[in-house]
């Protein structure tokens, strides 16, 4: 099937890996298996940073040989199925297993009268790394339907899962909220998160023109297709996990927590991940369950979320509602802006949803006033879902300046330069880039947007109603400082080693290149190890922040290395190069030479072979100077290093231009995407094939997110009756147009090492207001609640 | 799930004596069967394995009947020719239904037998009331989440709706159900199923046994004229908001309707013939106004439970559309 050797043994290492925790150890995954699955042989001379180089782990991946957590194959594992509430507040009386525990397999069943003992976590927002409180069977207390009150373990899954289905629970009832616009629900401020300057009441007040608008939001789910599942495996005091994990670092710390372990006895293993979109960064309660068992058992425990259980075994992005006013003078320049939000968090936790995010900085307004609030109701702690607070903030704002345009008979276009901000108006830094005027230019050119009839329903084909809508959008810069390894191997193989996960963002592939890059070597030669908590900290995949955390930290590996290779050239007694000084060598096509000499030199594996050593290992970071200990492994489990938008006196963001053309038919109401174009600023692409891909990737969710995607709940008893794939909707291939994605951006180095800004979650900022815009336009209809179905334009 | 045993049926005759013993199920595709076993909404003892049985996945078209066998694939009658050339709204009422990948594995027989998708009847570990589930249980699903729920042939009840597409078709064009068991019989489509009442437990007038082996479908001028169309939120691989099979004949003049058939699905309780619409458009002349106006006798009884209100102004647009497409109104 191949005659490439390297990927041959990658394939072993791979293969072999599958077979338990002696060797747990991650394969390094590099480019070269790319080669020789797609019979595409990738030049020797690539160019490193900025290729357009396809996913290294892809083939693996397609192939089915890339393992993901639970299909790991250990001895003797067990099997446990949680089990969910069903009622959505109240207590629990009393559980009996009997039924369960009489059926052949069933090892044991946990409930809260036979609990398996879990420590609470620390969350984020107090140090910690969890993304929620709450701890399963520690107590009686039902807080959402759908919460987790027993773990069912069983010699297979089967067993597990019909024992799981005998469990007799008797509830006492208790009052519940299930709908954070129930006139019961009590609404909390969260004074931190609000924005004001200037006096926006009476400058609104005093307004020539005014919109005054309220847009909703539904629950969303990310529905990432790898289903949260985990294995926990406890070894003489010593607990392995296999989680699908965006931090790895903080999935270890929260299983300390539970556990009250040492966090040096716990190894948490991640190196592919399904999808994750936010819903992967904490290890969630399901997890605790596993590893609980796994400790109480003495052996390994597989813990996999059905599909409807992973609707509330861990929560997506909460229902928002937001009241939005904005005053204008007849010309069109903005006076004031007043917004209040409001999202469901659990009834006895806090999540908010930042939607002002976007809307205090994308207008230069002398007023503003924004307040954000909170409502407990009896629902699984909500979560992130890409562009958490961004998402829905832009969407209520870019709704509301459309809304201006029309009030105003202006281009929406126009009016958003005439309010242009030429520093950021909340906190007054100046932009380190902000390539939005640009981004307006090229997405209404590729779209066609000026040969438009702005007059909404005055374009059509056949039945359908034509619309076209544009949007804006932005998404903060966040960092934290990162370490990563480079090892040279006497084989002539260069791993560069990071914890940090690939979430199919193409990480694998970029640090490659980064090495590579650096090291003169064809990316192809440098294998990847990622996805474990042996490896140099990293700190979250989340956040569109990763990509230039660990480039910049194998950056700073790689000259290291680089001068490391020099110094071992010139100093080594038994280095061919011995005689030279330091700075007379150069590294170049992966041979050290004479500066002075083009041809000649030694290959990095020669010279480790003829100064006798198996491996060179050099690591670099991007801490400043001095950096403790403590700072590190705050970087690596905590939040505590993250430095956010406004860090060094400037205002970092990545920013787009969304825009789309929709059909409507004009009898049904159906809404069919039929064009989307968006142009980004994400500073320097490090891989415009990857970037393209999750931009792409993220206006989809946006399109499923703005047309489809609703959490039903029951309003009796709370209970999400659509968790599932069939009856949640998200787009599929038929609904996904033509998209064309264009970069404006140039490098920032203010806003990274390498230049890059964030990615990931910027695709997918602006796309719901770009749709519902154009359902505007087609029809003459404003719907101001996501999603827009059918029935909404009846 | 239950443990269960698998029988493989050698032929005909062996699966049908298998399938009258207690708590036992055929499965062809496994679609339905196998979902709701998982849900632990089936919970069957024995199943029999019926894909390997000869000569049921046949599909022949002669000069006055479809005929096809129950274990053809829904994918093969799709796509073959001479279905696509006789009768258009098969096809497409096959294309249009679930994914390429169930497409392939679901067969004929099965489809028929698809149950209803009402979350609440899919969710016993939350909802012992259920009337079809449990008869006399009660019915979660009148007071509660109903967007996908019926609003014709409903009962007090059950509102849970049929989900398919073919059968849409198949009532439309007065197809016959071919039945084996002690004796072999033919049923008509239309009393293939069954509406709720006060058993909705009762989905069809099978007997612990008899096997669906094929259907039949008479050839028609209309048939030949076909059209099936769906109307859903995503673009694909969901089930109807709501759909429309019709088919028309016209006079010799062209512009009289002679014959005109109208069954429409994801509205109701089973495949809904619109009988009265039919005889209301028959000797008019083909216009959109005419079209429009029969249309909206569609939904006489129809009866809202909140959230599916919306149907019951959605399909006389539907029923309207899909005329309108086979009369080659644009």
């Amino acid at each position: 099937m191949t005659q490439n050797n390297a990927f041959e043994l990658n394939r072993r290492t791979v293969m072999k890996l599958g077979v338990g925790a002696a060797a747990a150890a991650t394969a390094g995954v590099n480019l070269s298996s790319e080669k020789a699955l797609a019979n595409n042989p990738a030049k020797s001379q690539s160019p490193a940073l900025g290729a357009r180089l396809s996913r290294a782990e892809g083939p693996l991946k397609v192939s089915g040989q890339a393992r993901y957590a639970i299909e790991q194959k250990l001895e003797n594992m067990a099997y446990g199925v949680t089990v969910q509430s069903t009622r959505p507040a109240g207590r629990i009386v009393s559980i009996d297993t009997s039924a369960a525990k009489a059926l052949p397999g069933v090892v044991d069943v946990y409930t809260p009268q036979n609990a398996l003992k879990l420590n609470k976590p620390t969350v984020y927002s107090k140090g910690g790394g969890a993304t929620e409180e709450f701890t399963p069977l520690q107590d009686d207390v039902i807080r959402f339907n759908g919460m987790h009150i027993a773990l069912v373990v069983a010699e297979t899954f089967e067993q597990a899962m019909e024992a799981a289905s005998l469990l007799k629970v008797e509830y006492e009832a208790g009052d519940a909220i299930v709908d954070f616009n129930d006139p019961k629900a009590k609404s909390q401020p969260i004074d931190a998160m609000a924005a004001a300057w200037g006096d926006a009441a009476t400058a609104l007040a005093n307004a020539e023109v005014k919109v005054d608008v309220t847009y909703t939001t539904s629950r969303e789910y990310n529905v990432p297709m790898e289903p949260h599942a985990c294995i926990a495996s406890w070894d003489n005091g010593k607990m392995t996990v296999w989680e699908p994990s965006q931090w790895v670092g903080g999935a270890r710390r929260v299983v300390s927590d539970w556990l009250g372990i040492d966090i040096e006895d716990v190894r948490v293993i991640s190196p592919y991940v399904g999808g994750g979109f936010g819903s992967k960064i904490g290890a969630h309660p399901h997890v605790g369950l596993a590893c609980a068992a796994s400790r109480k058992l003495g052996r390994p425990v597989k813990v996999s979320l059905t599909r409807p259980q992973t609707f509330t075994g861990l929560g997506g992005r909460p229902a928002t509602r937001q009241n939005l006013s904005i005053g204008a003078t007849k010309e069109g320049k903005i006076v004031s802006i007043v917004h209040e939000s409001w999202n469901e968090t659990a009834i006895d936790e806090l999540h908010v949803e930042a939607c002002n995010n976007v809307t205090k900085i994308m207008y230069a307004t002398p007023n503003l006033s924004s307040r954000l609030n909170v409502v407990p109701v009896h629902t699984v702690q909500p979560g992130w879902k890409r562009a958490p607070g961004e998402n829905p903030s832009a969407y209520a704002l870019e709704c509301a300046i459309d809304e201006l345009a029309y009030a105003l008979e202006m281009d929406p276009i126009t009016l958003r330069l005439a309010n242009w901000a030429d520093i950021d108006p909340s906190s007054k830094l100046p932009w380190t880039t902000r390539q939005l005027r640009e981004a307006y230019a090229a997405g209404a050119d590729a779209i066609g947007w000026w040969k438009r009839n702005p007059k909404p329903r005055s374009m059509r084909e056949g039945r359908e109603l034509i619309g076209f809508g544009m949007a804006s959008g932005a998404y903060p810069m966040l960092r934290t400082a990162s370490e990563a390894k480079i090892v040279f191997h006497v084989s002539g193989q260069i791993e560069v080693l990071s914890g940090g996960t690939d979430i199919g963002t193409g990480t694998y592939t970029i640090l490659a290149q980064t090495a590579a890059d650096v090291l003169g070597v064809p990316a192809e030669t440098v294998a990847v190890r990622l996805g474990d908590t042996i490896l140099p900290r990293s700190a979250l995949a989340g956040g569109s922040q990763q990509a230039n955390n660990l480039t910049g930290a194998v950056d700073r590996a790689a000259k290291n290395a680089r001068a490391a290779l020099l110094s071992l050239a010139a100093t080594d007694p038994k280095s061919p190069l011995a005689a030279s000084k330091v700075t007379e060598l150069t590294l170049e096509n992966g041979r050290v030479r004479p500066t002075r000499r083009p041809s000649g030199g030694i290959s990095i594996a020669d010279l480790l072979k003829a100064v006798g050593r198996n491996t060179l290992e050099v690591e670099g970071n991007t801490f400043a100077p001095g950096a403790s200990e403590e700072m590190k492994n705050g970087a690596d489990r905590s939040f505590a290093q993250m430095k956010a938008s406004l860090e060094g006196g400037v205002s970092a963001h990545s920013w787009c231009a969304q825009f789309v053309e929709v059909r409507v038919d004009e009898d049904f109401g159906t809404i069919r995407v039929k064009r989307m174009v968006a142009a980004f600023d994400s500073g320097r692409i490090f891989n415009p094939k990857l970037a393209e891909s999750q931009w792409i990737g993220g206006m989809i969710m946006g399109l499923g997110q703005t047309l489809l995607e609703e959490g039903h709940v029951d309003q009796r008893d709370g209970r999400t009756v659509n968790a599932n794939f069939a009856d949640y909707a998200v787009p599929v291939n038929a609904d996904v147009p033509g998209v064309q994605v264009i970069s404006v951006g140039i490098p920032d180095f203010q806003a990274s090492a390498l230049g890059g800004k964030g990615v990931g979650e910027i695709g997918v900022v602006g796309v719901a207001p770009a749709i519902g815009n154009a359902v505007f336009h087609a029809t003459g209809k404003r719907v101001r609640s996501l999603p827009i179905t059918l029935e909404k334009l009846a | 799930m239950r443990p269960f045993d698998y029988l493989r049926a050698q032929d005909t005759a062996a699966a049908i004596a298998e399938a009258g013993k207690p708590e036992t199920k055929f499965l062809a595709g496994g679609i339905t069967l196998l979902d709701l076993m998982k849900l632990n909404v089936e919970r069957p003892a024995r199943v029999v394995d019926i894909t390997r049985l000869s000569g049921l996945d046949t599909i022949e078209v002669s000069a006055d009947v479809i005929r096809i066998g129950a274990l053809a694939k829904m994918s093969k009658v799709a796509d073959h020719a001479g279905v696509r050339e006789a009768a258009p709204v098969l096809s497409e009422s096959l294309w249009r239904a679930a994914s390429a990948q169930l497409r392939n594995m679901a067969s004929i027989g099965g489809n028929l037998m698809q149950r209803t998708r009402c979350t609440y009847f899919r969710d016993p570990g939350a909802y012992s009331n259920c009337n079809k589930r449990n008869p006399g249980s009660g019915c979660a699903a009148i007071e509660g989440i109903n967007r996908n729920h019926a609003v014709l042939g409903t009962s007090d009840a059950c509102i849970a709706i049929y989900p398919g597409d073919f059968a849409v078709s198949l009532v439309a064009f007065d197809a016959d159900v071919l039945v084996r068991g002690t004796v072999a019989r033919r049923i008509p489509i239309d009393e293939f199923y069954l509406l709720p009442g006060q058993t909705p437990h009762l989905e069809h007038p099978l007997s612990p046994g008899e096997m669906i082996v094929g259907i039949e479908i008479p050839r028609s001028a209309a048939l030949k004229r076909s059209h099936y169309l769906k109307v859903r939120d995503r673009a694909s691989y969901e089930f109807a908001a709501a759909s429309a099979a019709v088919g028309i004949e016209m006079e010799a003049d062209g512009r009289t309707i002679r014959d005109v058939r109208i069954a429409v699905g994801g509205v109701a309780t089973k495949p809904w013939r619109l009988r009265a619409v039919e005889a209301s458009l028959k000797g008019k002349t083909l216009d959109e106004s005419t079209l429009r106006a029969a249309a909206a006798a569609a939904v006489e009884g129809a009866k809202s439970s909140g959230h599916n209100a919306f149907k019951i102004a959605l399909v006389p647009k539907v029923v309207a559309r899909a005329l309108m497409t086979v009369g080659d109104i644009s």
